[in-house]
């Protein structure tokens, strides 16, 4: 199998103490339909559940789904994490849910290489994954 | 990459979780080189229990695995769990949810568990599944976990290449006439009705055994399948279960079945591999002769037949094969 065709990995999680995950639902089937492999954390996972989880399912995408404000916590501890394994350079990270502006910044710094807010459309989550997998 | 990845290997035997994990998307994608990879394992493995647990969606196989390898940790024993989900006829893609039932062993990296997705492919499956089993053996682990949903002849392929199968059976799944049906309900030795508190699961226990009295006895020594009922969520009946699974392996070992399983897994295996290449190497040589559109061709005008067109095309292989036998009998 060439690495143009082999099958996309994403972990889909939802990080921390909110509890909606509908977003994460939607994001998972429609994964699901673009031919991915998703593997769904579950609700108020820990970061390191979310490391531990992208290490043993070697995902080529962890697509965080933050809704509670804390992803400032949260998010650089989960990058520490893949860090930790050696896992960070060759895993594409994304950061979905509500993220206000000025903390856009913050978290491109830490290494997340996208950030989607409310009402971005599927196909473009889809298509920048597709195009932004990392080699391996 | 033509030779196995020896740092990867290294890695993996020095037990890097990283390193096992990427061993098994190289199985699973079939990359460049994933053969010299399971060979070079293979000198390692050996030393796990392997456990497969299969029963239809929503039996509660997922959380039943969970406190399973919590108990097997508990006990200073590590795990490796594969769960295999369906994947999508139309796009290919799958969901694989049985990660989330792991709330017993969270942050415990000895519990290694590894979601495949069935990816549609028939046969391919259940290689795939034992070599990631290979890697596990390989790497260390005490218990290997099979879970896979039991619906078809997939399922009965995978899960046979565990030397305890579990068939997990819902209180109210069906009448006695679905505890006839051949298949899923054949293999097991231990069955369990799981979710006991619910109404309708000590009928699901007689019929069941009704069905287990009517299989034949091999002899004295042989393996009764057991009954044991549980209610994973509340961990009710789950060390009555691991007894009843080092019950069988205690039995496996004494009676040289374990030994027996291994050489019709491996016989099977080596035949099935067979198969696979030598179909290969069919299509290599349909398309050396320019396709198989031409051959389509000559049928649909008549001018010849399937049978001879595939006599024609393994003529070089019988050749080579005669001649051998030819050298044997000088």
């Amino acid at each position: 199998m060439s690495d143009s065709d082999r099958k996309i990995r994403c972990l889909v999680a939802k990080v921390g103490l909110d509890g909606h995950d509908r977003g994460a639902h939607v994001i998972s089937r429609a994964f699901r339909d673009a031919g991915f492999e998703v593997i769904y954390s579950g609700l108020h996972k820990s970061p390191d559940e979310i490391v531990q989880a992208a290490v043993q399912e070697d995902v080529d995408v962890v697509g965080i789904s933050i809704l509670s404000g804390a992803h400032n916590t949260l998010v650089p501890k989960v990058m520490a994490g893949l860090e930790e394994y050696g896992a960070l350079h060759d895993t594409l990270v994304l950061v979905g849910g509500i993220i206000p502006e000025e903390d856009r910044e913050r978290l491109e710094d830490a290494g997340v290489d996208g950030i989607f807010g409310p009402g971005t459309p599927m196909e473009e989550t889809i298509e920048f994954v597709r195009n932004n997998v990392k080699p391996r | 990459m033509a030779d196995a990845d020896p740092e990867l290997i290294d890695d993996l035997l020095a037990g890097k979780h990283r390193a096992l994990a990427r061993v098994i998307t190289k199985i699973e994608n079939r990359s460049e080189g994933y053969r010299d990879l399971v060979s070079a394992l293979y000198a390692h493995t050996g030393t796990a229990d392997v456990i497969g647990i299969t029963g239809s969606p929503g039996a509660g196989k997922s959380t039943l695995v969970d406190k399973l390898a919590k108990r097997y940790r508990d006990r200073g024993e590590t795990v490796g769990v594969i769960a295999v989900d369906p994947s999508s006829p139309f796009s290919g893609g799958a969901v694989l949810g049985d990660r989330i039932r792991m709330a017993s062993n969270v942050g415990d990296m000895d519990v290694f568990f590894r979601s495949m997705s069935a990816r549609g492919s028939l046969g391919g499956l259940s290689t795939a599944t034992g070599d990631a089993v290979r890697a596990l053996d390989a790497f260390g682990k005490d218990k290997v976990i099979i879970e896979t949903v039991g619906a078809g002849q997939n399922e009965i392929d995978i899960v046979r290449t565990a030397d305890t199968v579990a068939v997990l059976v819902p209180p109210s799944s069906g009448d006695d006439v679905q505890m006839l049906k051949a298949g899923i309900l054949e293999i097991g030795d231990v069955f369990v009705v799981n979710k006991a508190d619910l109404a309708g699961s000590d009928k699901t226990v007689q019929e069941l055994r009704g069905m287990l009295e009517m299989r034949e006895s091999e002899g004295p020594d042989d393996w009764e399948p057991e009954i044991v009922e549980t209610v994973a969520k509340t961990d009710e009946g789950v060390a009555g279960l691991v007894e009843t699974f080092d019950d069988h392996a205690a039995w496996l070992d004494e009676t040289g079945e374990r030994e027996a399983r291994e050489r019709r897994r491996t016989a099977e295996e080596i035949r099935r591999l067979l198969r696979n290449d030598l179909s290969r190497l069919a299509e290599r040589e349909l398309e050396r002769k320019g396709g198989i559109e031409e051959f389509v061709d000559s049928v649909v005008a008549r001018e010849t037949d399937p049978y001879s067109v595939v006599d024609d095309l393994l003529d070089p292989f019988e050749a080579v094969t005669d001649e051998s036998d030819g050298r044997h009998n000088d």
